[in-house]
């Protein structure tokens, strides 16, 4: 913005009746301008640019060309297959499974966490006692390592393991459900665990956003006779919008890229049941040496959750970015 | 200053942040892969022997090597196992240099490394230890040329409580698959859990298919399974049956979908060190295991694998077309890198030699393998695993291992699907064949 300032002022000069020697040194100073900004602009941006190009854009290209490759993981890479990785993958029950979970796993976590979250948020936002006592609570899984959480449910959750023991003392005295082990259970297990795990990160920020709701417009609703509940539904809930929008789209692509927690709670087991696409993509790439098709694996991923990251921020996220960023 | 000369100046900028980076990138050992120095080699040695006893171990042949050749390091490093056959070992040869010594697990992942040309032909200067090893150096060998050697090999059989076995009333051990199948019920019917499986990792149920396979198919077929990667002859169906049958006499622990091998009190072999369940089918490490998670458990170091502990064969089944005297194994062995200096094959040579190899198998953490080492083995269950393995007219390796990570863990899945009651004998066959043809 400053270039342009500056910019316009040898521009209107030059509209100028008389030339003048100040008009020939002008695109001097111009060009002495523009290139010391230059100069500023890539010695900050250099860094960042360098640690992105080398971490993420070069990976990801090399994970593109590996891709198109029948390869090992060793020796030279030879055995160009053009697309039969990605119609293998995409043919695999096992992976189209994976990804099936992937998508239940984002719309539960809508469906279920949310309303949660915004539940709990709206009740933690009213004068109660111990609330400080009640939000730290609620935020400590979400602190907790994704390992020391995953290991902790492993070692509670096996058959008559302090789970069952626990569900037996307060009463229930039949068979238990094989938390780890069904088939039929083991997804809704790990629904559980990450629901567990996630939930307070989604109250934390739902309370943020309802600290940016204004107290005198519930005021003036009740003055107006409004119920709790018809305040909530009109008043917060429209307020709360752009952080529930936010909160809805680091939900979705978390759940998209799901991997440590399964990782350890179940390596995707049993019988492939709590697959999900990352599991898969390091199974098969690294566990089975098919680096080729692990790659290809990891591209369909990467694009799934791009384009889905696109589409939700062009449509769902437009009016909340608005203004964030900035158009020449 | 001119558009070229911030061009320029940028240009410096950015080749020097690059090179920093480089530099900062490369790795800090050097001296590796016999770029002498001077007199000075340094080896770069990795295992997996994180744990006692094998740790310690490991640090006296690196450190008594050191001493022994003047100007010689070597640098031995543990790592956990998966995270260095799968990730450490693959990434780091592909870099062609910084690894001299590493664990070999052999055949299929062996041959792969070769044919990448990561691997030390090392037939001339082992020509000695391939002699006295005789076969069991196969798994080590590929195209006729030796390519690393074992230091441990043993095989797999039934680890079992002798406690448990009396208190259901069995005497002696199941010798056939019908004496296997009653030892079951009658341990059923002392309320005792007959066998523990991890099957949750996959391999230790899949072991189980390979113990058929072995009953069911000749050596022959086995053998040129291994080259061709063709699964037509119907003993490989038939091992899927047999294994069927055997699931559905319901011997295994509750929950073992979900079961580990080795982690825990919970796992498999944590259950037949505590007297959970009375038997696991498990390789001739499963007494090492077994004391770490007693160590674990108790918070004993000094604790030791369960005295209760027995092993017997796999019992053999009557009528079947394979081998009834071949045996199911595997061991760990070291390669040395394509690149790596002339000592690397020295270590290698003191490693199997038969004085270093005694104290191999008296400190308990496995079988050595040259012959005259076998007198310091001092547990007597291993004595039993070695006996097994010299009385056995043929030893087939882990099939996974022999077929490779790609065919071996389709294998190993379908194996699994069977135990989990969604996949069936064909299925297992049809799940290699397809890996096979992705190959």
């Amino acid at each position: 913005m400053s270039l342009s300032t500056i910019n316009a002022g040898p521009a209107v000069s030059a509209a100028g009746p008389a030339p003048t020697p100040p008009r020939s040194s002008a695109p001097a100073r111009r060009r002495r301008q523009r290139s010391g900004g230059a100069l500023l602009i890539w010695a900050f941006a250099l860094p960042a640019l360098l640690v992105y190009t080398t971490f993420v854009l070069v990976p990801v290209a090399l994970a593109a060309v590996y891709s198109f490759f029948n390869w090992n993981g060793l020796g030279a890479l030879d055995r160009f297959i053009g697309v039969d990785n990605y119609a293998r993958a995409l043919q695999d029950p096992i992976f189209l499974g994976a990804m099936g979970n992937n998508f239940a796993i984002v719309g539960l976590s809508l469906v279920i966490q949310g309303p949660l979250a915004i539940g709990i948020a709206l009740l933690l936002n009213r004068n109660l006692r111990g609330r400080a006592l009640i939000r730290t609570l609620i935020f400590v899984p979400y602190v907790l390592s994704e390992v020391v959480a995953g290991l902790a449910f492993r070692l509670m959750l096996p058959p008559g393991g302090p789970v069952d023991s626990a569900l037996t003392a307060i009463g229930w005295s039949g068979e238990k459900p094989l938390w780890l082990a069904d088939p039929s259970v083991a997804f809704w297990t790990l629904f559980a665990v990450i629901t567990w795990k996630y939930l307070g990160f989604a109250i934390i920020l739902m309370l943020a956003g309802l600290q940016g709701v204004p107290e005198e417009l519930s005021e003036a609703a009740s003055i107006d006779g409004a119920t709790w509940w018809q305040t909530q539904r009109y008043i917060t809930l429209p307020l709360l919008g752009p952080t529930i929008r936010i909160w809805a789209f680091l939900s979705v692509i978390g759940s998209l890229q799901l991997f440590d927690m399964v990782w350890i709670l179940t390596g995707g087991g049993p019988l492939n049941a709590t697959e999900t696409m990352a599991t898969y993509m390091v199974e098969y790439g690294n566990g089975r040496s098919q680096v080729g098709y692990g790659s290809a694996v990891a591209v369909i991923l990467f694009v799934v959750s791009l384009v889905i990251a696109l589409v939700y921020q062009r449509i769902v996220l437009r009016r909340d970015l608005r203004g964030a960023i900035t158009r020449g | 200053m001119n558009r070229r000369a911030a061009r320029r100046l940028t240009a410096i900028a950015l080749t020097g942040i690059t090179v920093g980076a480089l530099a900062a990138c490369a790795p800090a050992e050097n001296g590796t892969g016999g770029s002498g120095s001077g007199d000075e080699v340094t080896l770069t040695w990795w295992h997996n022997g994180t744990g006692e006893p094998l740790l310690g171990f490991w640090e006296d042949v690196a450190e008594e090597f050191e001493d022994a050749n003047p100007g010689v390091n070597v640098e031995v490093t543990a790592y956990q196992n998966e995270e260095l056959q799968r990730t450490l070992i693959p990434n780091q040869l592909r870099t062609g240099s910084g690894l001299d010594l590493y664990q070999q697990w052999g055949a299929g992942e062996l041959a792969a490394q070769v044919e990448a040309g990561f691997v030390k032909d090392i037939s001339a200067d082992v020509a000695e230890q391939v002699d006295a090893l005789g076969g069991v150096v196969a798994p080590w060998q590929y195209d006729g040329a030796t390519y690393g050697l074992p230091f441990n090999f043993g095989i797999s059989g039934f680890w079992y409580n002798t406690e448990l076995f009396e208190q259901a009333g069995i005497e002696g051990t199941p010798e056939t698959l019908d004496d296997l199948y009653e030892a079951i019920e009658a341990l059923k019917a002392a309320n005792i859990t007959p066998i523990a499986v991890g099957a949750g990792d996959g391999w230790p149920a899949a072991h189980y298919w390979y113990h058929f396979a072995l009953k069911s198919c000749s050596p022959e077929v086995l053998q040129q399974a291994q080259v061709d990667y063709v699964f037509d002859d119907a003993c490989f169906l038939e091992a899927g049956e047999l294994l069927e049958e055997f699931i559905g006499s319901d011997p295994f622990n509750e929950g073992f979908l979900a079961t580990s091998a080795q982690q825990g009190a919970g796992s498999s072999a944590g259950q037949l060190a505590t007297g959970a369940a009375a038997m696991e089918l498990m390789g001739h490490w499963n007494p090492g295991v077994m004391g770490g998670i007693l160590q674990e458990e108790s918070g004993d170091e000094n604790a030791t694998p369960p005295e209760f502990l027995g092993w017997f064969n796999f019992p053999a089944i009557d009528g079947a077309q394979g081998d009834p005297t071949a045996a199911l194994g595997g061991g760990d062995g070291f390669s040395c890198s394509a690149w790596s200096p002339p000592e690397c094959t020295d270590l290698l040579n003191y490693i199997t030699s038969v004085e270093v190899q005694t104290r191999f198998g008296e400190i308990g953490a496995g079988i050595p393998v040259m012959p005259g080492s076998e007198v310091g083995i001092a547990d007597v269950n291993l004595q039993q695993v070695l006996a097994g393995l010299q009385s056995s007219s043929y030893v087939q390796l882990w099939l996974d291992t022999a077929y490779g990570p790609t065919v071996g863990g389709a294998m190993n899945e379908g194996i699994v699907s069977l135990f989990g009651g969604q996949g069936s004998p064909d299925s297992i066959v049809d799940n290699m064949r397809n890996a096979a043809a992705t190959l």
